[in-house]
């Protein structure tokens, strides 16, 4: 286990990529929780630039309401629209069992 | 005649003239790619017979005497993040290997619309994360100037392409500095237009709010000339702005600096540049000076947190961009090893780490943890903030000049490998570039030379308020015009000459 | 299907309170998603309703359906709601495969409604409902689940994913916590979601048909011991699909809650799915990762910034309000306070008035819905809207009765027919053969039989004793099986007999 530095350890590193959906091998798991420690602690210091009074800027161009009119366009073909898929059957796209109901 | 020595304002001249033909210069492109690109890998993709087929249909529109775009039949490489509906889009990973689009970019659409072939596909650092084109899945792009250096990132496939002649134009997309760094880096011009004056329909996002495609040339004017094509509004991409684009190519053609106010950043500069990129950046500035320009010195205090600013958003956005790749509807399914059964789940999570390299992994992992509850605040939160400072900096700045000036890069290119070991002494490499991306403002990158030290190019970098993106070109050209008339011919005389294989 | 001990409902409130909350999603009817031009037609063949933006092809880009936004801000108006006058939209980060972005374009802190409330009635007493928040999200794709023993998606081999209704506009309107006597919380809770489904059905901004999913409803509920502050856990049942679902899900929550309370243990905090069949829910999808959505604005859509003049020529657009249309549809019914209430109750309003409008009377409308329908959707345990039947056809029934072609018995199997898919009522009478004999040939001829049958009762009528009548006309209504017209056979029997 490396040093949980600015609050990241290896178990973290392992839940981020849960959370991430990647299956990080053992090794990744210790190379990055190696590594990640002081990338975080280099971002960190924005936590020095502003105060409350300063507005987080989603959207370097202010513009609102943009909107498109409620027009149907025309849609891909289902041969099109599942040309790439890994796998297919019936007009569906073909995935492995889903766990768990949504 | 060498057609590819041309630049795309001088083709298409000759295109106009009919004393080529789109079919002469696009196969010229394919000979000069088949004769080089073995060494360079700056295509992943090429599409002779697609961009043949092009070139012949402009060539007999031309013919028949039908009205035509002014770049028609110029050929153009476009990156791999861009996409093109029937021919391949990977964004350099192994995730989307064999992935081909149903659909075109707006981008794409224009350039199709226009009749320019696409001679293919330009090798970059996978899904634009990197600075060296080190981290695309299918291997380095090697800089023109000396193969054994990197020619910068993500888009180093793009300028590479334009700087061994390949092509005079290409597309590029810049989320930190993408486009201008490769440009600095391989001796050519690249311009990152104001956020939302290119249509971001149809590029694989990395970052939302920092993305924007732009052009990859020899030339300012070729850049001005592309822009115009693949700029303005489109009701496809709601940041896309709806107001009449900057008038770059007349800015390019007027090159002239007399009265402009040129402020050099007093923060990007000294300390951690190396000696031969200060020096012709200072000879850059006198230069301008001597032309009539009224240069001074301005400060952007909210640069020192830039940077960290930069690796915050930039990956929290990534993170969610790139959630789409979980190989269900597309690209590269790879079930876990040793897995009766898998679910769905498990061979996401086994897709994904099979299919991602580590600098994507190492960035996702950041921007997951950034956008985390408990987090958010400190790092996403803070990181937005800093947008906001630095675009008061920049008002502030533009108020008192009409551009600002720096080095592109604080180094020339350096050797393959030689930072692949230490992501953040990558990072710190974009310092220069990222501050356009956060305030949404255009920068446009040229060649002024190459170090003193190494014979490696140098860029400078112009910057300008939103939707002024003509002052640069404008200041660009004139640059351009002066540093041309003291080498007596263009940036790229000076490069030596590529092996050709036969 | 559980080892849980439950309690019976009326037992465990003695003991504690319930708290509840609601959440509704409406599918809104636009022509197009809400943020592509793809159709949305319900029913369509899978993976025909796609393109770049809803399949989250890589780059592609969302732009804001106009349409979905109005209907936002109508619906916000509707429930009382201030309507925000800068808000975005944020992505809600996590992984499933029938959603192809892995991020739901959603609001979070900043929805387009909020602080609003609606007032509904239970037994005659009125509870106020208050509105946290309606904000604008999008609808996931389908699963089909393939192989494994059961059929459901525990032991599915794979699933086949039709992704049509992916990106389809939905409104979600969350409550705050309704607190009511405990034996109301049931009724309470259904007559909220009736009342919604009315409101917006009024607005036509929505199909508002729960049988399709374009109502969906999830019960939050928790348990506090009588008399204490503190909350408990709650618990999220889902997609309940009926107003009965809704009560049901919320008694045997409350049965579970006390069960797992009195035994000394700790509910859970997770989602839970509604059984239609068995009228309980058991354990979903853990919610593991719900817990860190990472929300974060979204950068590829503009902030919504709804003017106030626009926002009053919306208000402006608004139907009488519920109350006001109760208050004024009982005036103009004439219906007791008894029969409305028994009406709004049974969720029949709509149905009674769309049956006035066809034609039929307030009383025959009333009686149809609330008699021989409620009682089919009881035994069906279904909703009246989706018997198969609808308030057209019942005032078409209504309208063959009085002009005398069929009798209240015979509408019933005219009833059957329709349900049954035989046609209209014209088409099923004439398959059925179930039309009345007001013929004086035919009538007259059983009449005669009739007498002959039975002298003892002609000699009653003709000493005057019509009562007697009766038994006659029970002797030509048996012959002519029902299909006799009861009113001309006693004048037929008393002008032969007097």
């Amino acid at each position: 286990m490396s040093e949980p530095a600015k609050g990241i350890s290896r178990a973290d590193v392992s839940h981020l990529a849960g959370l991430a959906r990647i299956d990080l091998s053992e090794a990744e798991l210790d190379h990055f929780a190696a590594e990640l420690p002081a990338i975080l602690e280099h971002v960190a210091v924005v936590q020095q630039a502003a105060g409350d009074d300063v507005e987080a800027m989603s959207h370097p161009v202010p513009v609102n309401n943009v909107f498109r009119e409620d027009v149907v366009v025309p849609c891909l073909t289902p041969e099109a629209a599942l040309a790439g898929a890994p796998a297919s059957e019936q007009q569906r796209f073909l995935v492995p069992k889903i766990l768990g109901e949504d | 005649m060498d057609l590819t020595r041309l630049s795309a304002a001088e083709l298409a001249a000759k295109l106009a003239g009919k004393e080529v033909s789109s079919v002469e210069a696009t196969q010229a492109q394919l000979d000069r790619i088949a004769a080089v690109d073995g060494d360079i890998n700056a295509f992943l993709h090429v599409d002779a017979e697609g961009a043949l087929a092009t070139a012949a249909d402009i060539d007999t529109r031309r013919a028949a005497g039908e009205g035509l775009h002014g770049l028609a039949g110029v050929p153009i490489a476009v990156k791999d993040i861009v996409a093109t509906q029937g021919m391949p889009t990977t964004c350099g990973s192994k995730i989307l290997d064999g992935w081909i689009p149903p659909y075109d970019a707006t981008i794409t659409q224009r350039i199709k619309a226009a009749g320019l072939p696409i001679l293919g596909k330009t090798n970059m650092d996978e899904f634009a994360m990197g600075s060296s084109t080190e981290h695309s899945a299918y291997g380095p792009t090697r800089n023109p100037w000396d193969r054994d250096r990197i020619p910068g990132g993500s888009g180093g496939g793009s300028a590479a392409a334009v700087a061994a002649y390949e092509a005079a134009l290409a597309i590029g997309t810049d989320t930190g500095g993408s486009i201008r760094q490769p440009g600095a880096l391989t001796g050519t011009v690249g311009v990152k237009p104001t956020y939302g004056g290119v249509s971001r329909y149809g590029l694989v996002a990395l970052a939302s709010s920092l993305d924007q495609a732009g052009p990859v040339t020899r030339t300012v004017l070729d850049a001005a000339l592309l822009h115009e094509l693949m700029g303005g509004h489109d009701p496809r991409d709601s940041t896309s702005i709806d107001a009449p684009a900057p008038l770059v190519v007349a800015a390019a053609r007027r090159a002239d600096v007399k009265g402009l106010k040129i402020g050099i950043v007093k923060e990007l500069a000294g300390d951690g540049f190396q000696a031969g990129v200060s020096a012709r950046f200072d000879e850059a500035v006198e230069l301008l000076t001597s032309a009539g320009a009224e240069v001074v010195e301005v400060s952007l205090p909210s640069l020192e947190y830039a940077l960290a600013a930069y690796y915050l958003v930039m990956p929290s956005e990534a993170s969610s961009n790139l959630a789409r790749f979980d190989a269900m509807r597309y690209g590269v399914r790879v079930p876990p090893a040793g897995a009766d059964d898998p679910s769905a789940e498990q061979v996401m999570a086994s897709s994904r780490d099979a299919g991602f390299g580590d600098e994507v992994k190492r960035r996702i992992i950041v921007g997951t943890y950034a956008l985390s509850s408990g987090y958010y605040d400190a790092y996403y939160g803070s990181a937005q903030k800093v947008r906001t400072l630095l675009a008061r900096d920049f008002a502030s700045a533009f108020e008192q000049v009409d551009v600002l000036v720096s080095p592109t890069s604080p180094t020339t290119a350096w050797p393959l490998g030689a930072k692949l070991d230490d992501p953040l002494s990558m990072y710190l490499q974009d310092v220069a570039t990222i501050p356009a991306n956060l305030a949404g403002i255009p920068g446009l990158s040229l060649p002024v030379g190459v170090a003193e030290e190494d014979g490696l190019p140098v860029g400078l970098q112009l910057l300008a308020p939103q939707q002024a993106d003509d002052r640069l070109y404008n200041a660009g050209a004139a640059l351009e015009k002066l540093l041309e008339d003291r080498w007596g011919g263009p940036m790229l005389a000076q490069a030596p000459d590529l092996e050709v294989a036969r | 299907m559980t080892t849980e001990t439950l309690v019976p409902v009326e037992d465990a409130l003695t003991r504690y309170d319930p708290v509840m909350g609601l959440e509704i999603h409406i599918e809104l009817n636009t022509a197009t998603k809400m943020f592509c031009g793809c159709p949305t037609e319900f029913g369509a063949e899978p993976n025909t309703q796609v393109c770049p933006v809803c399949l989250a092809l890589p780059g592609a880009l969302p732009v804001v359906n106009a349409k979905a936004i109005e209907s936002a801000i109508r619906i916000g108006l509707a429930l009382n709601c201030e309507i925000a006058e800068w808000c975005r939209f944020a992505r809600k980060n996590y992984f499933y495969p029938d959603m192809p972005k892995n991020f739901q374009t959603s609001q979070y802190d900043e929805p387009i409604a909020f602080d609003g409330h609606v007032d509904v009635e239970v037994d005659g007493e009125s509870y106020r409902i208050e509105i946290e928040r309606a904000h604008m999200e999008e609808d996931t794709g389908k699963s089909l689940h393939v192989g494994g023993s059961t059929g459901r998606i525990h032991g599915a081999d794979f699933s086949l994913v039709d992704y049509n209704r992916a990106g389809i506009p939905l409104i979600e309107i969350v409550t705050r916590t309704i607190e009511v006597p405990g034996d109301k919380a049931a009724a309470v809770a259904r007559a909220y979601v009736s009342y919604v489904r009315d409101l917006i059905g009024g607005l036509g901004v929505s199909d508002v048909r729960m049988d399709q999913g374009s109502l969906r409803a999830d019960v939050n509920l928790s348990l506090k011991p009588r008399g204490s502050a503190t909350l408990g856990t709650r618990s999220e049942t889902k997609n309940v699909n009926s107003f009965r679902s809704v009560e049901r899900a919320v008694r045997y929550e409350i049965s579970r809650h006390a069960g797992i309370l009195d035994a000394g243990g700790s509910v859970l905090q997770e989602t839970r799915h509604f059984h239609e069949d068995t009228g309980t829910t058991s354990s979903g999808r853990e919610k593991s990762d719900a817990d860190d959505y990472r929300y974060f604005p979204e950068p590829d859509l503009a902030p919504v910034s709804p003017s106030r003049e626009w926002v009053e020529e919306l208000r402006a657009t608004l139907p009488e309000p519920p109350a006001v249309r109760r208050t004024r549809l009982q005036a103009e019914w004439g219906f007791s306070d008894l029969e409305m209430r028994d009406t709004i109750g049974a969720g029949a309003l709509q149905l009674v008035s769309d049956t006035i409008e066809a034609g039929a009377t307030p009383q025959a409308a009333r009686k149809w819905w609330l008699g021989e329908m409620a009682r089919r959707a009881n035994e069906q345990g279904a909703e009246l809207d989706s018997l198969g039947i609808t308030p057209l056809q019942v005032a078409e029934i209504q309208a063959l009765i009085d002009a005398g072609r069929i009798n209240d018995k015979l509408a019933r199997s005219v009833f059957d027919g329709v349900i049954a898919g035989e046609g209209t009522p014209e088409e099923v009478i004439v398959g059925r053969q179930l039309e009345v004999v007001s013929d004086d040939g035919a009538l007259g001829d059983a009449v005669d039989r009739a007498i002959a049958g039975d002298p003892d009762a002609a000699q009653k009528i003709r000493d005057g004793k019509q009562a007697a009548a009766g038994a006659l006309i029970g002797a030509v209504m048996k012959e002519m099986r029902g299909q006799a017209d009861a009113g001309r056979v006693r004048e037929l029997i008393l002008e032969k007999l007097t």
